[in-house]
């Protein structure tokens, strides 16, 4: 498995090269190294949304209300920001994880303790946290004037050449990797979703892990609720309106399989990535958005063609030696 | 009446007449395993022939070539006098061969009509399903066998599991089926359902069906089969008609076998009890079970299958709950709460399905191993690789594992390898007692012996040891004492002492010595 995801992993960063490599043909600029690193900056909020989104769905479920709780996370927090000028940004930024990781938990204990599944959870919770959006805010849009100078500013500032948004996905990133390959959690996700059964055979209690992995989704998604309004400098009822599935599409491009258990750190951040480059490229050389639609909704089946397919190879062995038993 | 009393007299010349269905040299293997070596098995019109054979005797091998599931490896299928190929479940279906279950596989959400007729349901003039007409076809089917009690028009689901198996037999009925097998078919019936099968076995005898009838019951296979063949070990080892066919040299055939492999030559160093189990109860699955473990001791659990074993012995470990009875783990009261609690306690549980409950393919093999153990392999939350892989180098080489690297796929073992994968990964938590549902089933003879020799080593350095195990060189040829259970109770535990394998099968099925 592990060389089947690496190849994966290498077949997708070369279609991104090759995207970058033949739209630079017409248009060298797009292939220098400052205008790439905008498009890494501009999609770093689905970068992190896709970490968290492909956690939940290593364990075999999926999350559909990430975008809804960035949406309400966000408002609050501009809303807070609005009233509070004086609250140091940290502090908000903790304060949305908190809130983020609260709805998450939400999700989770319906999950983990009614059994119900996540995706009527998640779409329930969606709606919830949208209609929740409006309520706090009575339709009402917090803008720029609104918001404080430093909340505004934060994610704008430079360090070692790069915004610090960017560094945001790249602490993101680091922490993903750390956490899913190299703790024991992170381990006991990626067990209890390729195999349930032996998982509790082996001690892992798999509810709390859908648990743990829908707190971190929430988590993410509130982060990433500061992390958009301060960079779109506006919160709405509409923020990030139907994100979610270009959340679940960065993860099924990167390799991630919906029935759980495969999946890397590398591969969702790729698949974030070329959304990022279609979406980046495509205006460049003309191209009307809705091909974009169209140009991503390809990509994404014909990502699940290839996973599908590698999967099956495995199940093969796998159905040879169940005979056998 | 006429045509009835014409069939029996048919019937009887048919026995001595050609079978219906053939089957010659047929072999099977997997990787790993030979489940059928060049086996023969005839059925004849209008008679039963009950299959015999411990588990794993390939009957479930066979059941799956007869019905289009499997391809044999070399051997031919005769039906009538065309030898014929069985390449799906529809091609076995349209020679007239149909298996009834002990789980039925039939819709749950479709009526009994619908599920009686899919696939062939009476079409009206515009080539749509004729319902009235299939309904009526199914009551006519349903009243011939006798089950007019059956409503055709009921949802299969709100049927009990003797209606459903009518309703098998219906379908089979339907299609004009030559060939019924019938694999345990009374395994969830009660006493007075059984009984109505049996008369339905009857009207398909007298229908001039040929029934292949499996079943671990002799006083069954006594009462409706006329034939009987056994199996054993992949091979068939005899067959005959069963009027004249005492019990005991049908269990002969079953248990004498060469003996494969030598077990482990040990001197048991047998101490004080380690696990007392003091009338442990299930609310459906056993009752009042007690036994005793000892320190540095096999203790062999033998019984049919669902006899309830392996459920003891996932109560034991935490899987599931107990409704009744106590258990000690040396002095200390046992009450685990989930599997976690028990591996803390020190017992840990190898489950009998390898694939589904035991190895976690898509996991490297070290990964696999220090699943149960990641807060020793880790330090302040981090897991360390380096540790890992030590925990996995020193279980799977006591073990003897054959793999080119510890990081590769579990999925790209053999099932033996992977056997030894799963014990390691238990043997890693350093447990007191360690409980093996099946440990050897389905795996090579070589990864049996290191399997064996590894189960001898670890009672020498003082573990305990439950083994379940359905075959009977194994828990004879390893076991110190041997407990029996049967039907969800414990029959008996027998020392060990030149104790006779008849015995042990006698006690399983509830055979009077």
């Amino acid at each position: 498995m592990k060389s089947l995801t690496k190849y994966r992993e290498i077949w997708l960063a070369a279609a991104i090269a090759l995207l970058v490599a033949a739209v630079a043909i017409r248009f060298p600029a797009f292939a220098t190294p400052s205008r790439l690193l905008t498009v890494f900056n501009d999609y770093t909020i689905l970068i992190i949304l896709a970490l968290g989104q492909m956690t939940v769905i290593l364990t075999r479920s999926i999350d559909l209300s990430m975008a809804a709780n960035l949406a309400f996370t966000g408002m609050v927090i501009a809303m807070t920001n609005a009233a509070y000028p004086a609250i140091p940004i940290p502090m908000l930024i903790i304060m949305a994880m908190a809130i983020g990781s609260l709805l998450g938990a939400f999700n989770g204990i319906l999950v983990w303790k009614l059994d119900i599944p996540p995706i009527v959870v998640t779409l329930g919770t969606l709606t919830v946290f949208r209609g929740a959006t409006f309520v706090v805010s009575g339709g009402a849009w917090v803008n720029a004037d609104a918001m404080s100078a430093a909340f505004i500013q934060l994610q704008r500032g430079v360090f070692l050449g790069l915004p610090i948004l960017s560094w945001f996905a790249i602490a993101a990133i680091a922490a993903f990797y750390l956490f899913l390959a190299r703790t024991p959690l992170g381990r006991s996700i990626y067990a209890a979703g390729v195999n349930p059964t032996a998982s509790v055979y082996a001690g892992i209690d798999v509810g709390r892990i859908k648990f743990v992995a829908f707190v971190i989704s929430g988590m993410v998604s509130g982060l990433c609720g500061y992390l958009w309004v301060s960079r779109y400098v506006i919160a709405s009822t509409e923020v990030a309106n139907g994100y979610e599935l270009q959340i679940v599409a960065a993860c099924v491009i990167g390799g991630i399989s919906i029935a759980g258990g495969i999946g890397s750190v590398a591969g969702a951040v790729l698949g974030a990535l070329f959304l990022g480059v279609i979406g980046s490229a495509l205006p460049v050389i003309n191209v009307s958005p809705f091909w974009q639609l169209a140009i991503s909704g390809a990509a994404i089946i014909l990502a699940v063609v290839l996973n599908a397919r590698g999967e099956k190879r495995q199940g093969r062995i796998i159905l040879r030696q169940a005979e056998a038993a | 009446m006429h045509t009835t009393a014409l069939q029996e007299t048919s019937t009887f010349e048919a026995a001595n007449s050609a079978p219906v269905l053939s089957l010659n040299g047929i072999s099977k293997s997997f990787p790993g395993v030979r489940a059928l070596n060049d086996v023969a098995l005839s059925l004849y019109p209008g008679q039963v022939t009950a299959l015999i054979g411990e588990n794993g005797a390939g009957k479930s091998t066979l059941v799956k070539i007869m019905t289009g599931i499997y391809q044999p490896d070399a051997g031919e299928i005769v039906i009538g006098d065309d030898a014929v190929s069985l390449p799906t479940a529809h091609a076995a279906f349209g020679h007239g061969i149909t298996a009834i279950h002990q789980e039925t596989v039939l819709f749950d959400e479709l009526s009994v009509a619908e599920n009686i007729f899919l696939g062939h349901a009476p079409r009206n003039r515009f080539g749509l399903i004729d319902w009235k007409q299939m309904r009526a076809n199914a009551r006519e089917v349903l009243d011939t066998m006798g089950a007019g009690h059956i409503d055709a028009e009921a949802r299969l689901r709100d049927l009990g599991i003797a209606n459903k198996h009518l309703v098998a037999v219906a379908r089979a009925m339907s299609i004009d089926a030559r060939i019924v097998i019938m694999d345990e078919p009374t395994a969830s019936l009660s006493a007075k359902e059984i009984e109505e099968l049996f008369q339905l076995i009857e009207f398909l005898k007298s229908d001039g069906k040929a029934i292949l009838f499996i079943s671990h019951k002799f006083e069954e296979i006594y009462r409706i089969a006329d034939r009987y063949t056994v199996f054993r070990d992949g091979e068939m080892v005899g067959e005959g008609r069963l009027a004249g066919t005492s019990q005991s040299e049908i269990v002969k055939l079953m248990v004498g076998r060469a003996v494969d492999h030598i077990f482990p030559k040990r001197t048991p160093d047998i101490g004080e009890p380690v696990l007392r189990i003091d009338g442990l109860s299930h609310p459906t699955e056993f009752d009042a079970i007690s036994f005793e473990l000892r320190r540095g001791e096999i203790l062999g659990f033998y019984g049919l299958v669902g006899a309830g074993r392996s459920e003891v012995m996932q109560a034991i470990a935490g899987l599931t709950r107990t409704s009744a009875g106590t258990m000690r783990l040396e002095d200390a009261p046992l009450e685990p709460k989930s599997a976690a609690d028990a591996i803390r306690s020190g017992i840990v549980y190898v489950p009998e399905e390898r694939g589904r409950q035991g190895v976690v393919i898509g996991l490297p093999i070290f990964q696999n191993v220090s699943l149960p153990s990641l807060s020793r392999t880790s330090k302040s939350g981090i897991l360390r690789l380096a540790e890992e892989f030590a925990l996995a180098r020193q279980y799977t080489e006591r073990l003897d594992l054959r793999a080119a690297s510890l990081s590769q796929d579990v999925g790209t073992l053999s099932g033996g390898n992977q056997q030894k994968v799963v014990i390691a990964k238990w043997l890693a938590t350093r447990p007191r007692v360690i409980i093996l549902d099946e440990p050897t089933k389905g795996i090579d003879i070589g990864s049996k012996a290191a399997v064996h020799g590894f189960m001898a080593e670890l009672v020498a350095e003082g573990l305990s040891v439950i083994m379940v195990s359905s075959e009977l060189p194994e828990i004879i040829g390893m076991s110190d004492r041997i407990a029996v259970m049967r039907e969800g109770r414990m029959v008996e535990i027998f020392d060990n002492k030149d104790l006779h394998p008849e015995t042990l099968v006698r006690a399983a099925a509830g055979i009077a010595a």
